[in-house]
């Protein structure tokens, strides 16, 4: 019996020689779609006729709804729905403790742009038409456009027992603080600000809503990084019963933590379609996505460092304060952090850290990439850097003096199993042939460096509803095909490219035998989500998992057909072997003796941090907490025109310990728009408001980089495999944004002596720098002023 | 609102349609015409996402009005296949990674389309001029200029 090949009925795909196993670079499985157009956004998709729903928003940033008067509305002609907050029968809130807002204004308003009505109807003008015909009573009350405004102690609360406007404070000590800075050589504190910046994706905010009245059902599809969260929102903001909703991503033009919880949106749309009995299709304007927000938000540290002469940190002290907007959001995860991603990067003996997270009357900030500890590490690092120049050091030597040694526990109790920085280091350093030109360059020339690191996905989610934190299903039918069912949102970021190459390569088969299916929550298995960096770690690991248990499956059917033990069985993917001979059974015949009896088969695979990667027993210890972090260091290089005050990067290099790169292009191209994106932060971008009227709402105003100021970004991938992550893997997408500013502003003070402390570092205050120190100048020149030195400089 | 008949042809096949005076090219080839390729990412020529070509030329879509177009050659991102073969910048694009969401892409390859047409080697930095008004969120640009210029070099003109 040694030919043991059959026909069985299956449709055998030619033998491919593997591809797109893990560690190759491999394009996008979705990415032809993309290329040609054929790829569907939510806007996009083909519904027929659907109404058209539109939003009225406040006028007033603050103020009691003393009525809505939607009667004109409602009798206009082809209007077949209108709804206000008080239609709803749940606020909603993505952290389960703070849900404080209403997808429709209720009792108040909070700031200017929110939502307060809707309406749906049969066209564009009708619905427009009818918002116009709604009549607002909206008596003001005193508003606060800065966190330091809305903190008075007689300041109007914007939410009820929220004494001084504080969302929430964080005091937190670790080690012996006060000795550290006693222990220390030199101590420096410094203050910084930041600017206020939004995610930008280019897809407009768009969802589709159709409710069966017939069957109570509702279909949401929508531009959501988070459909599990979307539809447990939807169900709770309606009334619904979860069962009846299902909830579908499609095509996501980026995310970026713009769509990581639940827009006020996505809801309005469901209650309309219900309200409505119909299909609902909500498009926002460009300056609505800027006015739904949820961004990085305006934030001011004061940042403490103690160092001994030879560069080592003795104590960190930080206070922080966030203008967190109008709602909670994500606003108390992101102020811990802060916190405890500021110091966590380096052995740090001492660390004391306040935060304050503000209520204000401009819209709700949120999650953006990097959640937390971007600006906190621009903090640190230049800081660092600016003692490292007062103690002779050289930046790498003094980072290099605070390096960890893993596995080590941080003393916030954040556990450290894989740390890449050093190679990250010295790979940044060669390449950007740092020795021989740093502090050498012409006048208006310089080079800076910075470290970050980040989460592979937190530790703890944020519902624990005691379940297992990644599911993935795989099933395996007549046909020979293998899907993935999956509830990871891929958002561009090529999540579903990485998991069936995992599958691909436990399995030993060629991509084209799988497929995907993701983020259907009537299909697929619930996922948390795609946000702080958890997919390729946890999902991945999810993956590994369920192919394994697949593989089993498959092995032990081959064995069955060539009538051996499991253990004496080859797998190769697309034949399986008896070991030391020639009898084989091909995918074809191994498929068929694994259903025989059962029929289509459906493997699971589940995925938990372990409990020790979970963070301490503190208040808000599990906010940092990871199985896996990220590293990642860069050297910026910038010349600085002194006359007009403008800077331009010229390159940069980063290093970043991904631990092992799944898809080397794809984590290439997550880490160039990260670091693209700290950018853009770093030089041009600022949300502003003027009594709480945005005034950079378009893409124009909001000044993202083009192509044009775009430098050249050259990736070093270290691989410092972590023993946790899927092959080793970890977080790619978020880490090397955090240390571009700090590269930036330290390039700049290498370029011209002037260390910023406020981004972005936009012309105008460069050249205020610029002529503050002027000034001083003259004036010391003229023995006018002793020994002060110019804010800013 | 008053309607005219408009004759044009959209990737090579001719039409006829009533638009009204105001319609705008996105939405005409969005909504009558029904190729959804071409997108909008902002409220009117702030992006780039929704660039097409008429006669050759990158036009924004968006602030087109599609009556416009009267006579002239609209070319979306649709158009750029042929029997089922990607072009070569769709083909760069996909191999070295110029896209991540995809949402930039169809406009952002339309632009490069009319940059390769009229110079079919592009320096880098007429390849970066050719691009300014084309807003990617995702990829830093590096390698969208990589795939403009494999598409280039590829192409063997």
């Amino acid at each position: 019996m040694n030919d043991v090949r059959t026909d069985g009925g299956l449709s055998r795909a030619p033998v491919e020689s593997p591809e797109g196993r893990v560690g190759e670079r491999t394009p996008l499985i979705d990415g032809v779609e993309k290329v040609t157009g054929r790829a569907r956004y939510t806007a996009d998709l083909p519904f027929g006729q659907t109404l058209v729903g539109r939003i009225l928003r406040s006028p007033v940033a603050h103020g009691v709804i003393r009525g809505i008067d939607t009667a004109a509305a409602r009798a206009m002609p082809g209007v077949r729905a209108v709804v206000t907050g008080v239609d709803f029968v749940a606020p909603y809130g993505v952290i389960p403790i703070a849900q404080n807002e209403w997808p429709l204004a209720r009792n108040k308003v909070r700031y200017r742009g929110e939502p307060v009505a809707a309406v749906a109807a049969i066209d564009e003008a009708t619905a427009e038409a009818a918002l116009a015909a709604i009549a607002l009573d909206i008596e003001p009350l005193p508003a606060y456009f800065h966190a330091a405004e809305a903190r008075p102690a007689d300041a109007v609360l914007l939410h009820e027992k929220k004494a001084g406007n504080i969302e929430r404070e964080v005091d937190q000590a670790f080690g012996d603080v006060e000795s550290g800075f006693a222990a220390a050589a030199l101590v420096r504190e410094q203050t910084f600000h930041y600017a206020e910046v939004a995610h930008g994706q280019i897809e407009l905010n768009a969802t589709v809503a159709a409710y069966e009245p017939e069957h109570d059902r509702l279909t949401v599809h929508s531009v959501t990084q988070v459909p599990y969260y979307l539809h447990l929102t939807v169900a709770q903001c309606l009334g619904m019963d979860p069962s009846r909703v299902r909830v579908v991503k499609p095509f996501v033009g980026g995310g970026f933590g713009h769509r990581v919880e639940p827009l006020n949106f996505e809801m309005v749309t469901a209650l309309l379609a219900r309200a409505a009995g119909g299909t609902v299709k909500m498009e926002l304007s460009r300056e609505e996505c800027f006015l739904t927000h949820r961004g990085r938000p305006e934030t001011d540290v004061r940042l403490k460092i103690g160092l001994k002469r030879t560069g080592e940190i003795t104590a960190v002290d930080g206070e922080i304060v966030q203008r967190g907007g109008a709602y909670g959001g994500y606003g108390l995860v992101t102020i811990l952090y802060a916190g405890a991603l500021l110091h966590a990067l380096y052995l740090v003996p001492a660390v004391r850290y306040r935060g304050y997270r503000v209520y204000t009357n401009t819209p709700p900030c949120g999650a953006m990439r990097g959640h937390g500890a971007v600006d906190a590490r621009h903090a640190f690092e230049s800081l660092l850097d600016s003692m490292a120049g007062e103690l002779g050091l050289d930046p790498f030597a003094v980072r290099r003096a605070n390096l960890i040694a893993p596995p080590y526990r941080t003393i916030n109790d954040l556990q450290v199993n894989s740390y890449g920085i050093p190679a990250c280091l010295d790979w940044v350093e060669e390449a950007s042939g740092w020795k021989a030109r740093h502090g050498k360059l012409p006048r208006g020339r310089g080079l800076g460096v910075a470290c970050s690191h980040y989460v592979s996905g937190s530790a703890k989610p944020v519902h624990w509803s005691g379940e297992p934190h990644a599911v993935v299903n795989l099933k395996l039918d007549f046909d020979g095909s293998i899907t993935i069912l999956t509830g990871a949102a891929d958002i561009g970021q090529g999540s579903s490219t990485l998991l069936t190459q995992i599958v691909a390569e436990v399995l030993a088969l060629p991509l084209a035998r799988i497929r995907v299916i993701a983020a259907d929550s009537a299909l697929t298995p619930k996922d948390n989500g795609s946000y702080s960096s958890r997919v390729s770690f946890m999902v991945g690991n999810a993956a590994l998992c369920a192919a394994q248990e697949l593989k089993r499956v498959l092995i032990a059917a081959a064995a069955r057909r060539l009538e051996v033990a499991a253990e004496d069985v080859e797998w190769e993917g697309e034949r399986a072997r008896v070991a030391g001979t020639d009898r084989e059974v091909d995918f074809a015949g191994a498929v068929e003796a694994a259903l025989k009896d059962t029929g289509t088969l459906t493997v699971k695979g589940t995925w938990s941090a372990p409990p020790e990667t979970q963070g301490g027993k503190f208040r808000g210890a599990a906010v940092g907490s990871t199985a896996g972090f990220s590293y990642s260091a860069q050297v910026v290089e910038v010349s600085v025109d002194e006359d007009t005050g403008v800077v331009s990067v010229e390159r940069v290099w980063v290093a970043h310990d991904c631990g092992f790169a799944i898809n080397p292009l794809a984590v290439e191209g997550q880490v160039q728009g990260a670091v693209w994106m700290g950018m853009g932060q770093a030089l041009s971008e600022e949300t502003q408001y003027h009594e709480g009227l945005h005034l950079r709402a378009s893409m124009l105003d909001y000044r993202i980089p083009t192509i044009v100021e775009s430098p050249p970004i050259e990736v070093k991938l270290v691989e410092s495999r972590d023993p946790l992550g899927p092959f080793g893997a970890k977080e790619a997408s978020e880490g090397s944004l955090h240390s571009f500013a700090p590269a930036l502003t330290n390039a700049i003070c290498d370029a011209i002596g002037i260390r910023l402390t406020e981004l972005p570092a936009s012309p105008d205050r460069v050249l205020e720098a610029i002529q503050a120190r002027r000034r001083t100048q003259r004036l010391r020149a003229a023995g006018a002023v002793a020994q002060s030195v110019p804010a800013g400089a | 609102m008053p309607k005219r008949l408009v004759s044009l042809t959209v990737n090579g096949r001719p039409r006829e349609d009533a638009v009204a005076d105001h319609v705008l090219l996105v939405d005409y080839l969005r909504d009558t015409v029904g190729l959804t390729g071409t997108k909008q990412g902002c409220d009117g020529g702030e992006c780039g996402a929704c660039t097409v070509l008429v006669d050759d030329e990158p036009r924004l879509a968006c602030i087109t009005l599609a009556a416009s177009c009267e006579g002239g050659h609209v070319e979306t991102i649709e158009g750029l296949a042929v029997d089922g073969r990607m072009s070569r910048l769709q083909q760069a694009f996909h191999e070295k990674l110029g896209t991540q969401c995809g949402f930039c892409t169809p406009g952002m390859i339309m632009a490069a389309e009319a940059l390769l047409r009229r110079r079919p080697n592009p320096s880098e930095a007429e390849i970066r001029a050719a691009l300014a008004g084309n807003l990617c969120r995702c990829t830093g640009y590096v390698k969208i200029v990589e795939s403009v210029r494999a598409a280039a070099e590829g192409s063997g003109r």
